[in-house]
């Protein structure tokens, strides 16, 4: 019982940090169509530059790890708008070159952190707290898959809140039901999909630095590693479904942690398998939209 | 005759490089209902894009006098013009408030009137868009377009596909809308364009092959024949089940 409870609360803890990572990129895809591959290099740059804010104001404390997640959000919104607006706007309805320079630039940027950072991972301390653990019905849990898992439903709430009460999330709405249409009601779409790049960029942000707590480093791969994880999650889920990538980003995460439990080990190639299901099965996801 | 409040000149049309509209030229009014009609596949409702920039044209487009055809799309909405597209397009995720105070760009939105004009949408605005018939979907996409004080609404194929007492309906509405505002209007049912049209343009092969009044086509069978391909226009069945004159067919 006490190893099921374990499974199944670290299993959350890791969907809260895919989610983080997801929910950006299925917004993405969802009003723009765009396939992202440079949103790891936001949570990259987010967790080193957050990482380097927080070790220098007070490394280890809980001030520092706010203060390290208010820089890595901070940094992965500009980051990500940045990138819309001087590389992506030019490229809409042209996949195969967003694919190019989204590729690029990630490739590019793993160099330039390694280049600044070094290519091994850098261990960083963290709040004492965060390093214990609180018993469950028997089973010992990490404390810091609390914080991730209170975090991802913050962002969670707050992106709900953002659709659904807001001008600009009603454009999102709709953008991603019928980009055409929305701007044949006279709305300027371009403005949101900066706005959702800078969304996305700070969840990623802040889940590079909750990443840094997860793994206990930073490293110039950290954001490759989550990336494809958060793609698998974002195609289960549904392209364009945040709820979708929510529930994704729970299940795939559980199971892997079970198949690597119960499975020795096997649980990326468990979650490869539930991927291809999926596609076979049910290609436009759980709770994507009919092509 | 007053100033057109619409003016395309050698407007040409592409969609994935294909030519669809080929240098189309004509007018419409600053009242009434302009109908642009043609066979199916002419280039209708690739014209009403291509004026609004929703594919790639070249030509000349100016709503009374303002040059709009390098403006992107939604300039040129916010110039004044509403669209409602063909299949209405709402969001169907989105209850119809929502696709309602999506399409508001006034000050102040003319909801009274909305209300007014669609009691049975406004009865049902916290309802999904996407769970309405297709008569009620068409009410919200006409609403959308009516909720701002236009200078020319683009209206496209409203009564496709609807059941023959929701087309009267939606001709009313389109009857009523075009006491305050022109209407370039694309529609296959004669019957509608009967009741609603002035003048006609006529499209065949993406050009421009007839322009008048709507009773110099409609009044002459051999030019509906040759024109809109009607063998006669009361044995031609219309989309919603009445006859190209209005008759029911079944």
């Amino acid at each position: 019982m006490s190893t099921v409870v374990l499974l199944l609360i670290t299993g959350l803890g890791l969907g809260a940090l895919y989610f983080l990572v997801a929910s950006g990129l299925s917004l993405i895809y969802g009003l723009m169509g765009v396939l992202n591959f440079a949103h790891g290099a936001f949570l990259t740059i987010a967790a080193f530059i957050g990482w380097e804010v927080g070790r220098r104001v007070s490394d280890g404390t809980w001030w520092g790890l706010l203060l390290s997640a208010l820089v890595g959000m901070i940094v992965g919104a500009v980051v990500a708008a940045a990138t819309e607006y001087f590389l992506i706007r030019r490229l809409y309805e042209r996949h195969i070159e967003q694919a190019l320079i989204t590729v690029g630039l990630a490739l590019a940027s793993v160099a330039l952190f390694e280049g600044i950072w070094g290519t091994d991972p850098i261990y960083t301390a963290k709040p004492g707290w965060l390093t214990q653990t609180t018993e469950i019905l028997g089973a010992k849990i990490p404390n810091d898959r609390f914080l991730l898992i209170a975090c991802a439903a913050l962002v969670l709430g707050g992106i709900v809140l953002f659709l659904q009460k807001t001008r600009y999330g009603l454009i999102i709405r709709a953008g991603v039901e019928s980009r055409s249409m929305v701007t044949a009601l006279g709305i300027d779409v371009r403005r949101s999909f900066t706005i959702v790049f800078a969304i996305g960029g700070a969840a990623a942000g802040l889940g590079g630095v909750l990443a840094s707590v997860y793994y206990g480093y930073v490293s110039a791969h950290l954001g490759s590693v989550l990336l494809i994880f958060a793609f698998i999650v974002t195609v289960i889920g549904g392209l364009g479904s945040l709820t979708g990538a929510a529930i994704a980003s729970v299940l795939v995460a559980v199971l892997q942690q079970f198949a690597n439990f119960y499975l020795d080990g096997t649980g990326d190639f468990v979650v490869i398998i539930a991927l291809a299901a999926v596609l076979l099965v049910r290609p436009r996801g759980l709770m994507g939209k009919a092509a | 005759m007053s100033e057109p409040i619409l003016r395309v000149s050698a407007l040409s049309g592409r969609i994935a490089g294909q030519q669809v509209v080929e240098d189309v030229s004509f007018e419409v009014p600053a009242v009434g209902v302009t109908a642009l009609l043609g066979r199916n596949g002419v280039g209708k409702t690739s014209t009403i894009k291509s004026i609004l920039g929703l594919i790639d044209r070249s030509g000349e487009v100016h709503l009374g006098g303002t040059r709009i055809d390098r403006m992107p799309t939604h300039r040129i909405v916010a110039q004044g013009v509403g669209y409602v597209p063909e299949d209405r397009e709402v969001f169907g995720t989105l209850t119809v408030a929502e696709n309602l105070r999506l399409a508001e760009r006034d000050e102040q939105p003319r909801r009274e009137l909305v209300q007014q004009l669609f009691p049975d949408i406004h009865a049902r605005r916290a309802q999904r868009a996407g769970t309405l018939s297709g008569g009620q979907q068409q009410m919200v996409s006409l609403a959308r377009a009516l909720v701002n004080e236009n200078r020319l609404l683009l209206v496209d194929e409203p009564t496709k596909g609807l059941a023959p007492r929701i087309v009267d309906d939606v001709a009313d509405a389109l009857a009523e809308a075009a006491r305050t505002v022109p209407i370039l209007l694309v529609e296959q049912n004669l019957h509608v364009i009967r009741k609603l049209a002035e003048r006609v343009v006529v499209l065949s092969g993406g050009r421009v092959v007839f322009t008048g009044e709507a009773s110099e086509l409609l009044d002459d069978q051999d030019r509906i024949q040759r024109l809109l391909g009607v063998h006669d226009a009361s044995d031609v069945p219309a989309a919603d089940g009445h006859d190209a004159t209005g008759r029911s067919a079944r």
